[in-house]
């Protein structure tokens, strides 16, 4: 990236209010908050259910300082493209509009109104908060819960199909932005919201969020799992800019370097208990396997 | 100007008169030839609106209700399982009080599928807290959806605007294509107090709690039982709204005047057919017939479904002898909607006149003259009770 913000320079400005609705150690409240700083005042918020409409607050109170509609489930991309529609119609074609979802939204319910909005070429930005399952509901498998993952209606056995690939799927579709990030990395989230606000076209970002009591972990290690997730090789920091897929920040900075294994992620969480030791093998050879691909 | 034109062209040419701005739709027969036209009307640049060919009915509602949102006059259109698979943002438009406006050529619906004509798509969904307008014929689709727009920004509440699939919307018919400047006095630009703006931020449609709750600045604000309240409370004075958005139609294009029901040979009517759409006009040749023979009756065509104009066809049909409601829906395992509506209407009258229903033409079958006139003649000739069982017209292979 360009130029890397740190936390010197970071904006001060604040655009969700503090004392909201989130549980503590909330991945989401870090990466709504660090996201909307990067976004600015000139936005305007498209929420279909989740997490979010929980920390955004019971009406006649809001924490949001950004004008924000909540849509139905399985419409988000379209209904931001609506908002887009108007922007264009009413000559205010400055504003950043944002859909933020959360991972069920997005890669089960919510995927055929965000693949006709990239299919379309829509200016919007989509950020997806991936906390690996549908945490608002109290824990149910999503099409992006990993493999093994114990969720309440994957209660023994844990989760038996792989994590669906969504920012694959995506950027298939051919559109000029597409991101992962992390809670845990805020700062580099930051930049690659910042950056989707100067590209034209479909911006997605796709953001692994921490979650203490779906995952099952203290609420104090938030950012020890997030950083954990990437320093083992599962979750990936990276862009695809054009077609173009570079590694980024603290994921390229794994590349050539001997990785944490991944059971030092697995121990830190309690929905990982039902692995089995050849599943967890099972799993780091794919991680190697992916990351020699990387390196070659 | 007068043209000659199909029944979606119509509703295409309204809409453009209605200056639109935002425009989303998904193909489904029999509404595709409107979609194409508002497309044509929007990349040949007689339309300055935005166009969204969205992937499925219920995102087009979604760029509708986002749209609307944002402060800009919405449309779409759909038919048949299309609207059905909009249910659940028909209830959020509404409830978001968005005033959209949509056209819906009505179509049966499936299972087994079917692409021809009745009224069950519509009347499926009306209890969401949309307004329903039908119109009966071409000049009817076109001065309607200007209305509707009227109305819908007028009451915050979004309207549909339902004509007969094929019957309607596939027929030519020659018809007045209002003056553009004359659509611009009669309908003001959209401007609404709330909309989505980076200035003034508003959190719209925000999980409210079940009883009232106070704001930062110590004001209390409704709970949703009381959002509810005022949805119902405004839908009902809708009605006035809409008689007087009609009165002033009238002032400007000379038609109109009758915005809840449409009655023929009615007013020395011992007997009464009422119907909606297009069946309306096709039963005045019936009564044309039936009067020749000396039958007193007329025929009723109910042009405003939701909310329900009891009070004026309490006032059309008090008197009457017998009513006879003619329907292309069913409230399955009950009968046709618009018969209970009316019984219910009715039901205040001391002289409270005969009711019979008949359920015909789902599904496209169709509807003969003849079949009518033997129904109305049987329906006049022997009035003597209330019938809650429909009678079915047309029906084959029946032992």
């Amino acid at each position: 990236m360009a130029e890397k913000t740190t936390i010197l320079n970071l904006t001060e400005e604040e655009f969700v209010h503090p004392g909201n609705r989130a549980c503590s150690g909330c991945g989401l409240s870090i990466v709504y908050r660090m996201g909307l700083k990067a976004l600015g005042k000139n936005t305007i918020l498209v929420v279909p259910p989740s997490c979010l409409t929980v920390l955004q607050g019971l009406y006649p109170v809001a924490s949001t300082k950004l004008p924000c509609v909540n849509v139905t489930f399985a419409s988000t991309g379209a209904a931001a493209t609506g908002v887009r529609a108007a922007m264009k119609a009413l000559g205010k074609e400055d504003v950043n509009v944002v859909a933020w979802a959360g991972d069920g939204g997005t890669s089960d319910i919510g995927i055929q109104a965000l693949s006709g909005a990239c299919e379309r070429g829509e200016e919007i930005i989509y950020i997806c908060y991936d906390n690996e399952a549908y945490m608002n509901t109290g824990v149910q498998r999503s099409g992006t819960t990993p493999q093994g993952v114990l969720t309440t209606t994957t209660p023994i056995k844990g989760k038996l199909q792989v994590k669906k690939d969504v920012p694959a799927i995506i950027a298939a579709h051919g559109i000029p932005y597409v991101a992962t990030a992390s809670a845990a990395f805020p700062l580099d989230l930051y930049d690659k919201v910042k950056k989707a606000t100067t590209i034209s076209g479909p911006k997605y970002i796709h953001v692994h969020t921490p979650c203490p009591p779906g995952w099952a972990f203290e609420s104090r290690y938030t950012i020890k799992v997030g950083k954990l997730a990437v320093e083992t090789g599962l979750f990936d920091l990276y862009e695809i800019e054009n077609g173009t897929f570079r590694l980024t920040g603290p994921s390229q900075r794994l590349l050539g370097k001997e990785r944490r294994p991944v059971t030092d992620y697995f121990a830190t969480q309690g929905r990982f208990k039902s692995l089995s030791a050849e599943a967890v093998q099972k799993i780091q050879q794919q991680v190697d396997a992916k990351w020699a691909a990387y390196q070659s | 100007m007068h043209i000659i034109e199909s029944g979606n062209v119509a509703a295409a040419t309204g809409v453009m008169l209605s200056r639109a701005q935002v425009i989303a739709a998904y193909p489904i027969t029999p509404q595709t030839p409107l979609t194409e036209k508002l497309s044509e009307f929007v990349e040949s640049g007689q339309l300055g609106a935005q166009y969204i060919p969205v992937e499925s009915e219920h995102s087009a509602m979604a760029v509708c209700i986002a749209a609307s949102t944002a402060g800009t006059r919405a449309f779409t259109a759909t038919s048949a399982n299309g609207l059905l698979y909009m249910n659940e943002q028909l209830h959020w438009a509404v409830g978001a009080r968005l005033p959209i406006v949509m056209c819906v050529a009505n179509r049966g619906i499936g299972a087994p599928w079917t692409v021809w004509n009745d009224h069950q798509d519509s009347m499926a969904q009306r209890d969401v807290g949309w307004i329903q307008l039908y119109a009966n014929d071409h000049q009817q689709i076109i001065d309607t959806v200007i209305k509707a727009f009227r109305l819908a920004q007028t009451v915050s509440i979004p309207v549909m605007v339902c004509y007969d699939g094929y019957l309607l919307s596939h027929t030519y018919m020659p018809f007045d294509r209002p003056e553009q400047s004359e659509v611009d006095r009669f309908l003001p630009a959209f401007a609404p107090k709330h909309f989505l703006d980076p200035q003034n931020p508003g959190n719209f449609n925000t999980v409210t709690l079940p009883d009232v709750r106070q704001g930062v600045d110590g004001v209390m604000e409704p709970g949703y039982i009381e959002i509810r309240h005022n949805l119902h409370q405004d839908l009902r004075a809708a009605l006035e709204s809409y008689e007087e958005i009609d009165r002033d139609f009238v002032k400007h294009f000379g038609r109109g005047g009758t915005p809840f029901v449409e009655e023929y040979r009615c007013d020395d009517a011992r007997f009464v057919a009422v119907a909606i759409g297009s069946l309306s006009y096709q039963l005045r040749d019936v009564i044309d017939i039936m009067r020749e023979d000396g039958i007193a009756i007329g025929v009723m065509g109910v042009q405003m479904y939701r909310p329900f104009p009891d009070q004026a066809i309490a006032r059309a049909l008090s008197g009457k002898e017998c009513v006879v409601v003619l329907e292309k829906a069913l409230s399955y395992g009950n009968q046709g909607p618009l018969y209970g509506d009316i019984k219910s209407a009715l039901y205040r009258l001391a002289d409270r006149p005969v009711l019979h229903n008949y359920i015909l033409g789902l599904g496209g079958r169709e509807i003969k003259t003849q079949q009518l006139l033997d129904a109305l003649s049987e329906s006049c000739s022997e009035p003597k009770a209330i019938e809650d069982t429909p009678r079915w017209i047309g029906l084959k292979l029946q032992e």
